[in-house]
């Protein structure tokens, strides 16, 4: 779908690694040019006339993204650098004065390291207790292994709302009503469903939801941290400076502006929530539904036609989304990387930063398909093509 | 060397590595070196005996691409019963054929089925790796 809106697919290539990063499409690109072209200016500061559009463009901005969210308020909408900045901050700025040593943290081994390692190092400074959620046979999740980890230690909850190297769509909804009931906190990783699946922070019943800008066709170096108001009040900023202070004397005394200001010390990335408000606008005009249900369609498709070839491995065949982990019999990821490159085939191979999924695949390194609205039947045919071909591949790399 | 005896070559060194697996090493004789490196998604163990300047025994065990795995197999099989000092003059010849400076052919014998990986330079890395953790033992013995 919409090929043409992407100048990268004006290439002869096949793009399957959108799990690591996306495409832009033109009209994201266009929007940011037009800033570094057209209106540059800081926001905030300016009474000039590019600086009142810059200004009017930013403030849209969180109204773009609350409402793509179906958030209650765009002061719950937090800017951030991506995915990984805000979820640092909700481990160092809120939990770490909330949790006390013994409180429990539940995860699983299909989390990136973005989503485990923060709660490890608070793990080591306050004393908290990481468990991980035991997998199921598909290594999914489901919500009575989820269930069965939970006690009164439990404080929160989490986890990915996909998972990038199994691509399974957690029932946050249900996620959040146990976490609800039970009074735990419910963070989620949305980087790989937001613009793959609808992502409704209300009916998830998220504390605080976290994705970046580049992996939903937009820009890198972007990302929203949402958080309910109540919890985002009792935030504390891990970067202070200009923008964030009502004022401060030579005396030491100082102030700090109010949710979500408090939390955008500095410049911040002007061009980049542009270009962010601008591709959601986007997306909403083709609508997340249909590209969730092309990808599932398509990865359908792809799954159906590798399992005739005898010496693929499929590791995730039955998940809901456009991501799949292969490998050919025999044959290391990297090395198949390298083989589809040459013929213009674009994947990723290794442990995809989930290096903790390794235990329960009893599989260090894979080969992940992931997907987006522009893959089409020909991508699937000629990524086919090339696996059957594979007898080849020591002639063709080495 | 013709480009399929190199592939020959390479194909056989990583269908049938030379000492993969470790040993146990329950004396302690083994310097254990791990490659995993950022930029590099292979993980290879790799164990050196040398004691008093000579090369006895060396095995490798772990996850890796082709190109890697095959160039461990034959640096093995290359090193194993050389001194230290001879050790070195692979190292410093085989460096200088990845990186496209003049190099002694007839020293590095089966290695110079890797004299055209400069062609394709972001798999240089994979040929070198188990030259780097070599270069890191011997200066870790030769500092103590
Ligand atoms: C599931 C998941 N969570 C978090 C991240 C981190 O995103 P970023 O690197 O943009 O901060 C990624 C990126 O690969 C991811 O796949």
């Amino acid at each position: 779908m919409h090929r043409e809106d992407f100048p990268m697919l004006k290439q002869d290539i096949v793009y399957f690694d959108n799990g690591a990063t996306s495409l832009k499409p033109q009209v994201m690109i266009d929007a940011m040019v037009d800033y570094y072209s057209n209106h540059t200016a800081n926001i905030h500061r300016g009474d000039y006339d590019a600086a009142i559009k810059t200004d009017a463009l930013y403030d849209e901005a969180r109204e773009v993204v609350k409402n793509f969210l179906h958030a209650e308020s765009s002061r719950e909408i937090v800017f951030t650098s991506g995915m990984t900045d805000g979820m640092n901050r909700i481990v160092f700025g809120f939990m770490k004065y909330q949790l006390k040593p013994g409180d429990e943290v539940l995860i699983s081994k299909a989390e990136h390291a973005s989503c485990a390692i923060p709660w490890y190092v608070l793990q080591e400074e306050l004393g908290i207790v990481v468990r991980s959620v035991p997998l199921d046979s598909e290594h999914q999740l489901t919500i009575q292994n989820l269930e069965s980890m939970i006690s009164p230690k439990t404080k929160v909850i989490s986890l990915s709302h996909i998972t990038n190297v199994i691509g399974d769509v957690r029932d946050v909804e249900k996620i959040g009503e146990i976490a609800e009931k039970n009074h735990i906190y419910f963070v989620v990783d949305a980087a790989q469903s937001v613009s793959h699946v609808p992502v409704d922070v209300l009916k998830m019943k998220a504390s605080f939801l976290v994705f970046s800008g580049h992996k939903m066709l937009g820009p890198t170096g972007v990302g929203v941290l949402y958080g309910k108001m109540d919890l985002l009040s009792k935030m504390r900023p891990l970067c202070y400076g200009g923008g964030m202070n009502e004022f401060f004397e030579s005396t030491g005394e100082y102030k700090i502006r109010e949710v979500p200001t408090c939390f955008e010390a500095g410049t911040p990335p002007i061009a980049e929530v542009i270009g962010l408000s601008r591709v959601i606008q986007y997306i909403e005009s083709i609508g997340v539904e249909n590209i969730h249900k092309h990808e599932v369609e398509l990865k359908k498709y792809l799954v159906s036609e590798l399992l005739k070839i005898p010496n693929i491995v499929l590791y995730n065949k039955s998940s809901e989304s456009g991501i799949l982990a292969f490998n050919i019999r025999g044959v290391f990821s990297q090395d198949t990387a390298v083989y589809l490159n040459h013929y213009h085939i674009y994947i990723r191979a290794g442990n995809h930063c989930s290096k903790m999924l390794k235990d329960d695949l009893n599989i260090k390194n894979t080969c992940r398909v992931s997907m987006h609205l522009y893959n089409t039947k020909e991508d699937v045919d000629k990524l086919v093509l090339a696996l059957k071909n594979s007898e080849d591949i020591f002639k063709i790399i080495l | 060397m013709e480009r399929s005896l190199r592939q020959a070559i390479i194909v056989d060194h990583y269908q049938n590595p030379y000492h993969k697996g470790l040993v146990d090493d329950d004396r302690g004789e083994y310097i254990k070196n791990n490659t995993n490196s950022v930029s590099c998604i292979d993980n290879v163990d790799i164990m050196y005996k040398i004691k008093d300047g000579v090369i006895l025994d060396i095995y490798f065990d772990g996850e890796a691409c082709a190109i890697s795995t095959s160039a461990t197999s034959i640096m093995i099989h290359t090193l194993i019963g050389k001194t230290v000092k001879e050790a070195r003059s692979y190292l410093k010849n085989y460096e200088a054929m990845i990186e496209e400076r003049p190099y002694d052919k007839e020293l590095l014998g089966e290695l110079n089925a890797y004299e055209e990986i400069y062609l394709q330079p972001n798999r240089k890395k994979c040929a070198l790796l188990p030259f780097e953790s070599l270069k890191k033992v011997l200066d870790e013995i030769e500092e103590n």
